[in-house]
């Protein structure tokens, strides 16, 4: 019950608090501006999230994450205000040009930060590369971001999905499975996190026995289990998120297939669904760019700021909204705040060294992080740190020729 | 695929079925016989959910949670014709369609205010925990199977309710001639609120008890509802013997799809439904109901 009323707290705190930034950025309009105040404009940082629909909450960590990391530069980004404009996109990639446009046309933003949706993503990407407008994503993983769609503009400070199975392979080889099956949704991102623990296990001598695929978002998994269970592989690796992710962890152990055929999976699997699944998930090992436990300096004080500010725990989304901030700042601090000098702010981005609450991590050509993969293991209601499963994983960027 | 694997996926398709057409059976009655066109059926099966995590983190037990829950959902549903829909009943099918679609956006914003957006469980009760194995790696989930059991029991509660009883006599002439049966001095206007209710409530108990299944996460109805379309237009407007028919068929058809021809398991449904609006364009059972 707490967990819901400080749910419901941060949202209504949430919405006060974008409300109470629109009314002082009403006000100021309204002010003369004098000579003595007369200083740079205010930076106008869209933000193109969701705020409304499934992944909402994914919104709110990704802009509490962002804020923190504004707040701890005295809320200013190279000595400039910050004026946030807000757009929900509601995960709905059919609105994707119309809601990018009104940030990159009608309210000509500095900078786009968005979204959690791939297919918004890559509704945003033909938008945005026209228009040139510096984006920085924070979560979307469509491998095609960083590949195909690259742009100098382009920037992401989360993960691409291949890169968080491909890691898996090692881990499984390690542990001494000779063959697989995969399960996941038939859509994209299903699809292009099979294809990276495809290759990563195969490199490993590893043979993918069977993809099994459900009907995205469909949740009725019973007849892929009793072929699981026919099939009887050394090891399942399982993609799905969210309400899908609990119904799967679950139909597993009652299945009676945990404890007989370990569970492997990308690290959505076992995020933000460990309350809802009791015990079903204890044990499961998967691999994510963000782990609890990481125990070092950087992460406790982000995690100790972020509870106190938004009275809420962090969690990958928030970590990724921080870095997007991060990067920012890096950028903006080498320009001075003077985003017109547009290719000074992505060379200096691209050279950046993040030093992020998940560890240090710096762009790879395409603007995609190269990070450590952890392996991480269900403990109690924490996806606890085993150890790094791929030191430095960097997108192969396939298709990207900017 | 061996034989005993083959009679593993007959026992998930039925079982698969079953739910389904529990899932299916309150919008069989207020689509198929009173003829609203009821978008807001995912809202309820939602809102069931939530009710059975609430109340059974309060009472301890889902059992108690579903004997508080279903009054609670019969006097929304009764609100609710009342307040609502009792003023489109001899409106053109849109404005029906506007006003549940609004609904559908009133319940996600409570529910995110009043439960948040979190992923949440609701544990299986102690006596039905248990697994009964079948091979060496595989076992069934008895719950599962008690469900499947409830669904029977339903589907002939409502089988009896509508054909054999007096009250089911009245709701079908009520839904071929409503003028002619109030003036025979039956009161028509109470039947559709108890009937309307009852679909609500039949909708909301899907929910209740397919939480532990399935977990309770925000848009979890308009996962069922277009699933729920398909069982009543496939078993024909108005009939229960059709929902469970086109249920079971449903449930065989993705269970064997989904594991046979895994590339087109997705429009599997949609083909079957075509296949049987072409050959009977009134469903299955539709028309002699």
């Amino acid at each position: 019950m707490s967990q819901n009323d400080k749910d419901v707290f941060a949202r209504r705190g949430f919405l006060k608090g974008t409300a109470a930034i629109a009314g002082v950025a009403a006000v100021g309009t309204l002010l003369p501006s004098t000579g003595a105040l007369a200083q740079q404009a205010k930076l106008k940082v869209g933000l193109m999230l969701p705020y409304t629909g499934t992944f909402a909450q994914l919104g709110v960590a990704i802009t509490n994450g962002f804020k923190l990391a504004v707040d701890e530069r005295g809320g200013k980004l190279a000595g400039r205000e910050i004026e946030f404009i807000t757009v929900d996109d509601e995960s709905n990639p059919a609105k994707a040009p119309e809601n990018v446009n009104k940030l990159v046309q009608r309210d000509k933003v500095d900078v786009v930060i968005g979204t959690v949706h791939s297919g918004v993503a890559m509704g945003m990407a033909k938008v945005i590369r026209e228009s040139g407008t510096l984006w920085i994503n924070p979560n979307a993983g469509a491998d095609e971001v960083t590949g195909p769609l690259c742009a100098p503009n382009i920037f992401r400070t989360s993960f691409s999905n291949w890169q968080t199975t491909h890691a898996l392979g090692k881990v499984l080889k390690a542990k001494g499975h000779k063959n697989a099956v995969f399960i996941t949704w038939k859509y994209a991102a299903g699809e292009q996190m099979m294809a990276g623990f495809k290759e990563g296990f195969e490199k490993e001598g590893g043979k993918l026995t069977k993809e099994l695929y459900v009907p995205f978002p469909q949740v009725e998994f019973q007849a892929l289990l009793t072929e699981i269970a026919s099939i009887k592989p050394d090891a399942v690796v399982a993609f799905f998120a969210g309400g899908g992710a609990a119904k799967f962890l679950k139909d597993y152990q009652a299945a009676g297939l945990k404890g007989k055929i370990p569970l492997y999976g990308s690290g959505f699997l076992t995020d933000g669904v460990l309350d809802a699944v009791g015990d079903a998930a204890e044990g499961i090992e998967t691999t994510l760019h963000y782990a609890d436990g990481l125990d070092t300096k950087k992460d406790k004080a982000f995690r100790l700021a972020y509870a106190k500010t938004f009275k809420l725990q962090p969690d990958v989304y928030a970590v990724q909204g921080y870095d997007a901030g991060q990067l920012l700042a890096a950028g903006l601090d080498a320009v001075k705040g003077n985003v017109a000098d547009k290719a000074g702010m992505i060379k200096a981005m691209e050279a950046a060294k993040i030093d992020s609450p998940r560890g240090p991590w710096t762009l790879s050509k395409s603007h995609n992080p190269v990070q450590d993969m952890y392996l991480r293991k269900v403990v109690g209601k924490e996806n606890k740190v085993q150890g790094v499963a791929w030191k430095a994983l960097a997108d192969p960027a396939r298709g990207c020729k900017a | 695929m061996d034989f005993a694997f083959f009679l593993i996926q007959l026992l998930n398709g039925l079982q698969y079925g079953l739910l389904l057409f529990l899932v299916a059976s309150g919008l069989t009655l207020v689509f198929g016989i009173m003829g609203i066109i009821n978008l807001a059926h995912g809202s309820f099966y939602m809102v069931g959910a939530y009710l059975a995590w609430s109340l059974s983190s309060l009472t301890g037990s889902l059992t108690a949670a579903i004997l508080l829950a279903i009054p609670l959902t019969v006097v929304l549903g009764m609100a609710l014709e009342r307040l609502l829909f009792r003023h489109l009943y001899q409106r053109d099918h849109l404005y029906q369609v506007l006003l549940t679609y609004g609904l559908i956006l009133v319940f996600e914003e409570l529910r995110s205010l009043i439960w948040g957006d979190d992923v949440l469980g609701v544990a299986v009760p102690a006596l039905l925990n248990a697994s009964i194995p079948l091979t060496e790696n595989l076992s069934y989930p008895v719950y599962r199977l008690a469900i499947s059991g409830v669904c029977l029991l339903l589907a002939a509660a409502l089988y009896f309710l509508i054909q054999k009883t007096r009250l089911g006599m009245m709701i079908r002439a009520g839904a071929s001639n409503r003028d002619m049966v109030q003036s025979l001095g039956i009161d028509i206007k109470l039947i559709y609120t108890l009937v309307f209710a009852l679909g609500i409530a039949l909708a909301a108990f899907a929910g209740m008890i397919n939480a532990p299944l399935s977990s309770v996460f925000p848009n979890m109805g308009s996962q069922v509802l277009i699933i729920c379309f398909v069982v009543v237009v496939i078993g024909g407007i108005g009939s229960v013997k059709g929902a469970l028919a086109a249920s079971l068929m449903i449930g065989l058809a993705e269970t064997f799809g989904t594991v046979l021809v895994p590339e087109v398991a997705g429009m599997i449904v949609y083909v079957l439904m075509a296949i049987v609006l072409v050959w009977r364009p009134e469903g299955l059972f539709g028309g002699r109901a």
